[in-house]
């Protein structure tokens, strides 16, 4: 099991309620990891619609992540 | 120091100017970016933005060393806002200097393309009628036509 946080933003914060917490996962991957947030929060977004980051850098969504990791997933972005 | 800046407060645009002021550049190009009070045949009210800072400020500081790179110029700004904003307000404030003109504008062009497709910063528009809705910009297969669009130079 790994222990890591994971930071809520734009609608995924709403969708979850809150814009962080911490938990512990068994999944293998940033892709394993979001199937089972996507369930728990009943997110409506997909992985084709977001993009991931660890610890402040893009990810691919293959790659594992590690203990005490601060992990992101950014909706469709709207700057300018 | 930081060249990209996600700020609470009103963009104090003199000071920005004053910073990026030096005596080889004679070119001196903004772009600023307003809240519009339509949107897709909407009336818009206002609206709140919000960012990944930590990320928004990397990704943004990589964007200005690659148009450095691409076209040369000598330093830029880049500020955007986060929080509620009314029609009016400026969201964005980019400023580019280098020795000449061609390559101001042609920098600052491709900054402003880049923080809008690249920068984790959302918008929730608040309309006169209707529930408020979180804006899509990026991330689809719009997305390949931006970057060609930039890119050719």
């Amino acid at each position: 099991m790994t222990s890591i946080t994971i930071e809520y933003y734009a609608q995924l914060r709403e969708q979850a309620g809150k814009s962080r917490e911490t938990i512990t996962t068994d999944a293998a991957s940033l892709d394993a990891l979001y199937g089972e947030l996507r369930q728990r929060h009943s997110f409506r977004l997909d992985t084709a619609q977001l993009k991931v980051a660890v610890n402040a850098e893009f990810r691919d969504w293959q790659q594992a992540f590690g203990e005490g990791d601060v992990i992101v997933f950014i909706p469709p972005v709207a700057g300018g | 120091m930081s060249r990209v800046t996600i700020a609470a407060q009103a963009v104090d645009t003199h000071t920005l100017r004053r910073e990026l002021q030096q005596p080889g550049c004679g070119g001196f190009c903004v772009f600023e970016g307003w809240v519009r009070e339509t949107n897709e045949g909407r009336e818009v009210s206002g609206l709140d933005y919000e960012a990944y800072n930590e990320l928004a400020v990397s990704e943004g500081e990589r964007i200005i060393d690659e148009a450095v790179q691409r076209f040369g110029i000598a330093d830029a700004r880049c500020v955007h806002r986060v929080g509620r904003l009314a029609v009016g307000d400026t969201a964005v404030w980019i400023g580019v200097v280098s020795p000449h003109r061609d390559e101001a504008f042609r920098a600052c062009r491709y900054i402003i393309d880049q923080v809008k497709l690249r920068l984790p910063i959302w918008k929730k528009e608040h309309y006169l009628v209707g529930e408020s809705s979180w804006v899509a910009c990026s991330h689809g297969p719009a997305d390949e036509h931006a970057h060609e669009h930039v890119h050719p130079l």
